[in-house]
């Protein structure tokens, strides 16, 4: 086998870290691992949501006093904005690498995933407002403006 | 002497592309007369020396080695010189490999392949002044990597892989079983470098695990598993890993 002896000084001994922020590869090697985490961390999530939801009570009973009574405590509303977040930022990197795959005209894929972007920020934004600023009795654009008003 | 050898009559639908005849591949049927322990390749020199002399494909060693007759055979990725008539049944159905740009019947181009090969640096990377003796390791460390030395670059494995027919800039699992290669030598000081590079957009984040590479491998390297330690390394940024 020839040796073939490089001058690159970056060439480092095996078993360091690669840098990050050259290429893209800390940002894939991000996303990839955001992807295993986020995932153990739904489907425990979206279990409980589901048992709560649909299993110890009756769909008929999940009524809007229902999400009234549950939201006065913080901690659900923290629950369901972690679960709004990973969900949507979980399916939107799975799209987003679909598109690396599929779509192979760069201007395409760059307009293609720049709409699922905006449509993931803006569901994201629908939801997290509901989450915050829910109050009884009062309507999303009420709570909003009440909370602005203080 | 093994027990079905007799001569049988099999029938071997090949893909054809003639580009110089026909903008598109077509299909057509030969009938071999064929021995049971016959390869593959032998039945496919019996229609080129006996009935069609268009038929175009490539071999070399014939011994499994070169790597050269690779080819989809019944839907999988095999060497024609490693398949016997016996374990084909009497309907053979032979197509150059998907993934691949086809240059004439079961011929594909393999200079894409090869770029992607030479990204990674399939070569010693060591700027240590050079010993008196050979760069020496301990049998533990030759056997770290001792599977993805066995590649033969036949292409079997990136041929048969999805992520590759969907996307062709994928570095692919040849490229990758050779990178594993010289990252896990202990000799080898350039694996940072070739992780960095596996760590990109084109990189090992691309395989879904799916494992078609090990199944086609004609060499029985476990692709998928020197993938995901290669996996491994990027993640913990260390080759120190179970």
């Amino acid at each position: 086998m020839a040796t073939r002896v490089t001058t690159n000084p970056k060439v480092s001994p095996f078993g360091t870290t690669p840098k990050p922020g050259a290429g893209s590869g800390a940002w894939e090697t991000f996303s990839w691992y955001f992807f295993r985490v986020s995932g153990v961390a739904l489907i425990l999530l979206v279990i409980l949501h589901l048992v709560i939801m649909h299993v110890t009570n009756d769909v008929s009973s999940t009524t809007y006093d229902f999400v009234a009574h549950r939201y006065a405590n913080p901690f659900w509303r923290v629950y369901d904005l972690t679960l709004l977040t990973l969900a949507l930022l979980h399916g939107l990197n799975g799209l987003r690498i679909v598109c690396d795959d599929y779509i192979r005209t760069r201007g395409t894929r760059l307009a293609v995933q720049s709409v699922l972007f905006l449509t993931a920020v803006f569901f994201w934004l629908m939801g997290t407002m509901t989450i915050i600023t829910f109050q009884p009795g009062k309507t999303v654009a009420a709570s909003i403006l009440g909370l602005l008003h203080h | 002497m093994p027990a079905e050898t007799s001569t049988r009559v099999v029938q071997v639908k090949v893909k054809r592309y003639q580009p110089d005849q026909s903008a598109k591949p077509f299909w057509q049927e030969y009938r071999v007369e064929a021995e049971g322990n016959d390869r593959l390749l032998d039945v496919l020199n019996k229609i080129k020396w006996e009935q069609d002399g268009t038929l175009t494909y490539r071999r070399s060693c014939a011994h499994g080695v070169c790597g050269s007759d690779a080819m989809r055979v019944n839907g999988r990725n095999r060497l024609a010189c490693k398949l016997l008539v016996n374990d084909l049944g009497a309907r053979i159905s032979v197509e150059p490999m998907l993934g691949f740009p086809v240059i004439r019947d079961l011929v594909v181009d393999m200079d894409p392949f090869f770029a992607k090969y030479e990204k990674i640096k399939p070569y010693l990377i060591n700027d240590e002044p050079e010993p008196r003796t050979e760069r020496q390791q301990s049998p533990e460390q030759r056997e770290r990597y001792d599977e993805t030395t066995k590649c033969i670059l036949c292409g079997a494995c990136t041929g048969s892989c999805p992520s590759v027919w969907a996307n062709a800039e994928w570095v692919g699992p040849a490229s990758i079983v050779n990178a594993h290669r010289f990252i896990f030598d202990s000799r080898d000081r350039g694996g940072a470098e070739r992780l960095q590079i596996l760590s990109d957009r084109t990189g090992v984040w691309r395989c879904r695990t799916i494992f078609n590479c090990s199944e086609a491998c004609p060499r029985g390297i476990p692709v998928t598993d020197a993938i995901e330690e290669v996996k491994r390394a990027i993640m913990y940024g260390t080759t120190d890993i179970a």
